[in-house]
């Protein structure tokens, strides 16, 4: 075993019972684990740094079908055995896949995680991908997009949206796919995505609970240890160029409310420790929405009265670059177009004035709540281990966020807004509501009350 | 010797499957003014959790005004003791607390989350005291609140769901409280007066019908303290009626047009009570048919075999009075008809022949197994609290579920659904179109 770089680090001053290891095995499988024994429970995680960033046109989506046929059985463990020993065993399961990473998950009591390491470690090497099971999950998938994207106005908004801003950054295609891809997606096209990326050296296996790190690196080296590393692909940067001027686009859909996402390319944390924006913006978006009263809320919905809805958001943690966004709804009467002016008045107050030391020590002491408070969510705790070693950003990144966040400084916030908020980097969607006829309701069988 | 003995205890009591885990120490008591309280104490992370349930959920809305009891609980936190909104917001925020609320058909709550160094702990139970306790139901912001309301009940017409939900409830309650939506009628919220907030907040939300739940990093004199606090400023009032015993449906099938690419099928019956004898046999049962995730039935036969939809499901939702069994998928809307009659047989089999000896260890295994992962966080026990204490469960509820669902048998299962559910007796609706577009 090559344990490079063996990390012990004590969680926060105070909280001995919560210390990280993280080494990487020598097949290339990163190791991290976060010991918690607050409860006898832990949960374990197989992160692939496959996502939607790694596809290429024409199979758009192939990232988030090849999850749904890692559930679909290897030469030992047949098709629904998976699911079925996990949950014999108490266990709940299931996988996510976004741009940047497919993962896949169990929560179980402590001592069940040998089930677990023995059940991943088999399909991250034995997968068994059918035409047959191919052929019924892709139908799957498709009904998956027409639920989560196809019939939700609001997603179809930020899915073109994304395919505005982004030009040429693999960002811009939906993690679910472009539906006509799906229709044309083979069960090879899932076979050589497997092949491509799922290998140890392209993994990291996050345990998190009441287990001992020694035990779990025993057990990592014991199932995943003979899984052989592959040569992985390179992965060209394909940076998007410097956008040159703003983009605006309609996206007509049935729905009842006019919609507003304005969105702006911002930078993401590459450099931990020595990149400032990336903080800076995270604060910009507290004071923008981080409370009932922060300025969108106070000013859009409850003083001007021009929006029900208002948020700002922005996710400093990602492979790719960063976008920051703003999205809402105008009140009844009220136009897409003034709300957006609305928007872009308070915008530039902050750009010309800044923000008040009163907003600035709310949003942190936000921040420092919250850092409590997460460490009542075992999975989510493991979540934030998994994103941070995806984006290839190391786990002191993760620890030491909080004391980042508040080294921010008010004039900094101020010049993150005027530095990237600008409108040449801006690109705006408006909903346009289509109309919903008006229901018929027909009443096929109706029967006397009865009694049973 | 003794030691010795002491040690192989230990060891017996380790190697225990859950019995020996489950022992949750829930402490309750009632104030002097009849609110009840729960607590559980727990040091291991510096902050605490206070839940405030009341039955004022929308069946306590007025006939005449659906509605009512979400906006005044949309309300409470918009102004209070001469606090403005804004103020409220920033006395939170500011020392990092939460504020969040929760609705459905039976309870309105509040809750807090906030560390538990006493400056922000103090300062945030300020503010839940002075929500729960001095509401202004502002007469200049009601007509914002109401506009936002009625904004979101719009918005839900554009998705098939919400409708489909919609409808369903309608169609299985009738003129019962839990037949029309959570949110209220457009219409019935626009006439709403501050007089009527302020008469269902009087009537609702006073201390003998409040459940207080805390947990975390405090004392049992400190909740002890912080109850009675509570309860003292809440109004004096009444505890409420109980609700109405829901009809028996009537048989019906609705298709309601909407033009979106899946069509969402729902069907159902009035199913059982938080308190019903059968709980245990039917939720264990519905494990296999539908509850079970990827380990159920109607996942089986719709997506698995079929590739028809993303999610198949059944549950019971247990309420005070007896809540809704539910049967739902989604599924484009040219196979709506197949995908409804796999649904229909899948449920009419488990009827008629109840779940196999082997459904049935594997769902028992599910559920205790599970068991510890269900209060493995202080958000979890907390929810746990309010529901005991708002359903009148009894405090060994978490102590015994194991035992409980491990005393479900294939008869037990058979019968409790066949005394529930006939298959040819249910509520259908259909949202979607049958047209191609």
């Amino acid at each position: 075993m090559r344990t490079f770089g063996a990390l012990v680090l004590a969680l926060l001053a105070g909280a001995a019972q919560a210390a990280l290891t993280d080494v990487t095995l020598d097949n290339g499988l990163r190791v991290i684990v976060q010991e918690d024994a607050r409860a006898p429970v832990m949960v374990s995680q197989v992160w692939y740094r496959a996502g939607s960033i790694d596809e290429t046109n024409g199979t758009t989506g192939v990232a988030h079908v090849l999850e749904h046929m890692m559930f679909k059985g290897t030469k030992d463990v047949p098709p629904g055995e998976f699911s079925k020993q996990i949950a014999a065993a108490g266990g709940r399961e299931n996988a996510f896949t976004s741009r940047d990473h497919t993962a896949y998950f169990q929560q179980m009591q402590k001592d069940r995680l040998t089930l677990s390491m023995k059940l991943e470690a088999d399909r991250m090497a034995n997968l068994i991908i059918s035409d047959e099971l191919f052929a019924k999950e892709i139908q799957v998938v498709m009904e998956e997009r027409r639920l989560r994207t196809d019939d939700q106005p609001q997603a179809i908004v930020y899915e073109r949206l994304m395919a505005t801003a982004y030009q040429t950054h693999p960002y811009r295609r939906p993690i679910i796919g472009w539906m006509d891809d799906l229709q044309h997606m083979t069960a090879q096209d899932a076979r050589d995505w497997y092949t491509r990326w799922y290998a140890p050296n392209n993994a990291t296996l996050v345990v998190a609970g009441d287990v001992k790190a020694d035990e779990v690196i025993a057990l990592a080296k014991r199932y995943f240890g003979g899984i052989p590393s592959k040569p992985l692909p390179s992965r060209k940067p394909q940076a998007e160029p410097e956008q040159v001027g703003g983009k605006r686009i309609l996206v007509k859909a049935p729905a009842k409310l006019p919609y507003l996402l304005m969105v702006w390319h911002v930078p993401t944390l590459k450099k931990w420790d020595s990149d400032s924006d990336p903080y800076a913006l995270q604060i910009l978006a507290g004071v923008l929405s981080g409370n009932d009263s922060a300025r969108l809320q106070k000013s859009l919905v409850k003083t001007q009265q021009i929006a029900v809805n208002a948020s700002a958001g922005y996710d400093a943690v990602s492979r790719g670059p960063g976008m920051f966004m703003i999205d809402a709804s105008p009140a009844p009467g009220k136009s897409v177009a003034a709300l957006e002016q609305a928007i872009r008045t308070e915008l530039k107050r902050v750009q010309t004035d800044g923000i008040s030391e009163a907003e600035l020590a709310r949003v942190k002491a936000q921040v420092i709540a919250a850092d409590v408070y997460q460490r009542d969510s075992l999975f989510y705790q493991a979540m934030q281990l998994g994103e941070y070693a995806t984006a290839g950003l190391p786990p002191e990144a993760l620890l030491r966020r909080t004391e980042k966040l508040r080294a921010v400084t008010a004039s900094q916030v101020r010049d993150v807004a005027r530095q990237w908020l600008r409108d040449d980097r801006l690109s705006v969607a408006e909903l346009d509501p289509q109309p919903i006829q008006p229901q018929a309701r027909r009443t096929v069988v109706s029967g006397v009350r009865h009694a049973n | 010797m003794q030691i010795k003995t002491f040690f192989l205890r230990a060891m017996l009591l380790l190697s225990l499957p859950l019995s020996a885990y489950a022992g949750l120490d829930i402490q309750h008591w009632q104030t002097p003014q009849g609110a009840r309280v729960l607590f559980v104490e727990s040091r291991s992370l510096p902050m605490l959790d206070v839940a405030v349930s009341f039955p004022a959920g929308s069946a306590r809305d007025p006939a005449a005004k659906p509605g009512l009891a979400q906006l005044t609980q949309g309300l409470l936190d918009q102004g209070a003791g001469g606090w403005t909104d804004s103020a409220i917001a920033y006395r939170l925020a500011d020392v990092g607390a939460v504020l969040s609320g929760s609705f459905d058909r039976d309870r309105a709550g509040v809750s807090l989350r906030t560390l538990s160094s006493s400056a922000e702990k103090n300062q945030a139970l300020e503010v839940l005291m002075r929500v729960l306790q001095r509401p202004d139901f502002p007469a200049a912001i009601l007509p914002r609140e109401k506009q936002r309301l009625i904004a979101g009940i719009r918005e839900a017409e554009a998705d098939p769901g919400a409708v489909g939900e919609k409808a369903f409830y309608r169609a299985l309650y009738g003129n019962h409280p839990y037949a029309h939506d959570e949110a209220g009628e457009p219409a019935a919220i626009a006439k709403l007066t501050r007089a009527d907030l302020q008469t269902f907040y009087r009537t609702h939300y006073s201390a003998p019908n409040a459940v207080i739940a805390l947990m975390g990093d405090i004392s049992r004199a400190e909740a002890e303290a912080i109850a009675t606090r509570m309860a003292a400023g809440l109004p004096a009032g009444k505890p409420l009626a109980a609700l109405p015993k829901p009809a028996v449906a009537s048989v019906a099938e609705l298709r309601i047009e909407h033009p979106s690419a899946q069509s969402h099928v729902l069907l159902g019956a009035v199913g059982m009570s938080r308190d019903d004898a059968d709980f245990f046999p039917l939720f264990v049962g519905n494990y296999v048919l539908g509850g079970g995730g990827f380990d159920s039935r109607l996942m089986r036969e719709v997506r698995d075999k079929r590739g028809y939809a993303y999610s198949a499901y059944s549950y019971f939702v247990p309420m005070t009075e007896a809540g809704p069994f539910q049967l739902g998928l989604q599924t484009k809307r040219e196979q709506a008809n197949d995908a409804l009659k796999v649904a229909r047989d899948t449920l009419r089999q488990f009827i008629a022949e109840g779940p196999s000896e082997a459904d049935l260890t594997q769902a028992r295994s599910n559920l205790t197994g599970g068991f510890p992962l269900r209060i493995d966080s202080n958000k979890k026990i907390l929810d746990y609290l309010s529901m005991i204490g708002f359903y009148r469960l009894p405090l060994d509820y978490l102590d015994t579920w194991v035992a409980r669902v491990n005393a479900v048998d294939v008869a037990a299962v058979k019968q409790a659904f066949a005394r529930r559910i006939n298959p040819e007796q249910l509520v259908t609706v259909v949202v979607g179109s049958e047209r191609t577009r």
